[in-house]
């Protein structure tokens, strides 16, 4: 039994170090200075700093860095991109996090994740994203009664300004399909 | 002057005024928008946190049948996002025959090709440089003579790839809105971050970036966006942000071809006005007092 659970460590390790490992590739240059973290708008909400997350990059912690909110709290503003003195692209590091937590479902990120998969899902059976759907469908999945509330307000008065419609969608037709289906092939490892 | 036309899905929701706006002051302009045959949505930033290839293959669809369209290669895009995503593309695939394979191989699904003809342009860009002031102080029919406009341009349209104006001290809409007879307001809040998604996500977040924006904007009669995004963000949630801080921060949010529309003559119902959340009453009558 012993064998087989420090095997399983073992393995959790390795496919981790695997899963970082083209991450670190892309930050492997940094000399921590800190012009990421200085320029970050976000990082006064964020437990490690951008800097800090990226030393944990390279030191592979995974379980530390996902256990952080950093990465989820990127916007996706491009001032590290833009200014850090390595010309690192740090924003996509951040995303390529945020692929890696999605594709784990990780629970640190739900809202993250449950936002973005029924994002996606709307333009999957649309082809362009149906707001009203999605939100609909995002607020009932996050199952968080608090959430929608917040938005209560402004759903009023965007359907008040008949920017969304409620009583109308139309019927899903799939029309990227083949796109979605193609990119899941070239993305499934043989 | 002729563009194929990207407005992307926001534009067809929550920011028809946009649309209708761009529209508007385009066809003042003798400019001709051609949109893209049905173009679908290029992945906002929800496909990017999902999957690397399917961020520039949904974008790529829409650049391969724009080349498919006319002979003309550049597309006008209003929204930052959908325009960086669709940049994204053009930049990634130049001189990289490996990414422009592999996008092939997907788009081959739906018989499409990209070759690399085409050339991504924001609205701003377009309205800066290839009409410009002169062009816009041509058209202006009703002066904003006494209105302090701050020009706001968030992000995407102007990092990473540092396209048609500085990408941290942004200057290319202050003359546009002086060819309007209004001044520009001088803030540094223009190219800082509304928080994106953080509003649906971590709304406290994105109200603290949202609430410094609107700080800064103190003394300004309104702000104009580029942005559907920024929008949103900037105009949806004044009253609990002014709650929030203990001060009053509500201000009219424009975009910025609404601002022009409305220095051409342009009727409020034509430009989407009545749409905005945040059009001020006071801001309304002041624009009618002006010049
Ligand atoms: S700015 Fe670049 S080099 Fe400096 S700490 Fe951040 S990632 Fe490292
Ligand atoms: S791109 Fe993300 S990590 Fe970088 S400065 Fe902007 S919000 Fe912070």
């Amino acid at each position: 039994m012993k064998t087989a659970t420090n095997l399983d460590v073992y393995y959790e390790a390795v496919s981790a170090s695997d899963k970082l490992a083209p991450i670190q590739e892309m930050i492997r240059a940094c000399m921590q200075c800190g012009t990421c973290t200085g320029s970050c708008p976000n990082a006064f909400a964020m437990d490690y700093t951008p800097r800090q997350l990226w030393r944990l990059v390279l030191l592979g912690q995974k379980d530390e860095i996902f256990r952080s909110k950093t990465f989820s709290l990127c916007s996706d503003c491009y001032l590290c991109t833009l200014r850090c003195p390595r010309g690192l692209h740090l924003t996509e590091a951040m995303d390529a996090l945020k692929q890696i937590a999605a594709g784990e479902n990780r629970a640190e990120y739900k809202y993250s994740i449950l936002f973005n998969k029924n994002f996606m899902q709307s333009v999957r059976r649309h082809g362009r994203v149906k707001e009203m759907e999605f939100m609909t469908n995002y607020f009932t999945a996050v199952k968080n009664p608090l959430v929608p509330f917040r938005f209560a307000s402004l759903g009023i008065k965007l359907i008040a300004k008949g920017k969304v419609s409620v009583s109308w969608l139309p019927k899903a037709r799939f029309p990227l399909e083949k796109i979605f289906q193609k990119v899941n092939e070239l993305e499934t490892p043989p | 002057m002729r563009y194929l036309y990207y407005p992307g899905c926001s534009l067809e929701g929550t920011a028809i005024e946009y649309n209708l706006s761009t529209r508007c002051i385009m066809h003042m302009a003798g400019v001709e928008l051609v949109e893209i045959d049905d173009w679908t949505c290029c992945g906002a930033s929800a496909a990017e946190a999902t999957s690397d290839l399917l961020s520039l293959a949904l974008p790529a669809r829409n650049l391969a049948i724009a080349e498919k369209m006319e002979d003309v290669d550049e597309i006008l895009v209003p929204c930052s996002a959908c325009y960086l995503n669709l940049k994204k593309v053009e930049e990634k695939t130049r001189g990289d025959q490996r990414m422009m394979n592999t996008l092939n191989t997907i788009l081959a699904e739906e018989n499409l090709r990209l070759q690399g003809r085409a050339v991504v342009r924001h609205l701003l860009d377009v309205i800066a440089n290839d009409l410009g002031a002169q062009k816009i102080l041509s058209l202006v029919k009703h002066s904003l003579r006494g209105l302090i406009i701050a020009p706001y341009y968030g992000c995407q349209c102007l990092r990473p790839y540092t396209v048609f104006d500085d990408p941290e001290v942004p200057q290319s809409m202050e003359p546009i809105i002086e060819a309007t007879g209004a001044k520009a307001h001088h803030w540094d809040m223009g190219a800082t971050c509304c928080g994106a998604s953080h509003m649906n996500t971590r709304m406290d977040v994105g109200i603290e970036l949202v609430a410094h924006i609107l700080e800064g904007a103190k003394g300004a009669d309104a702000i104009v966006t580029v942005c559907p995004m920024c929008q949103m963000n900037l105009e949806a949630h004044q009253r609990k942000i002014s709650h929030w801080r203990h001060a009053e921060l509500d201000i009219t949010i424009l975009y910025l071809p609404q601002l022009l529309g409305l220095a051409f003559g342009i009727s409020e119902e034509e430009l989407g006005l009545n749409l905005n959340l945040s059009a001020s009453d006071a801001f309304l009558e002041k624009i009618q007092k002006a010049a």
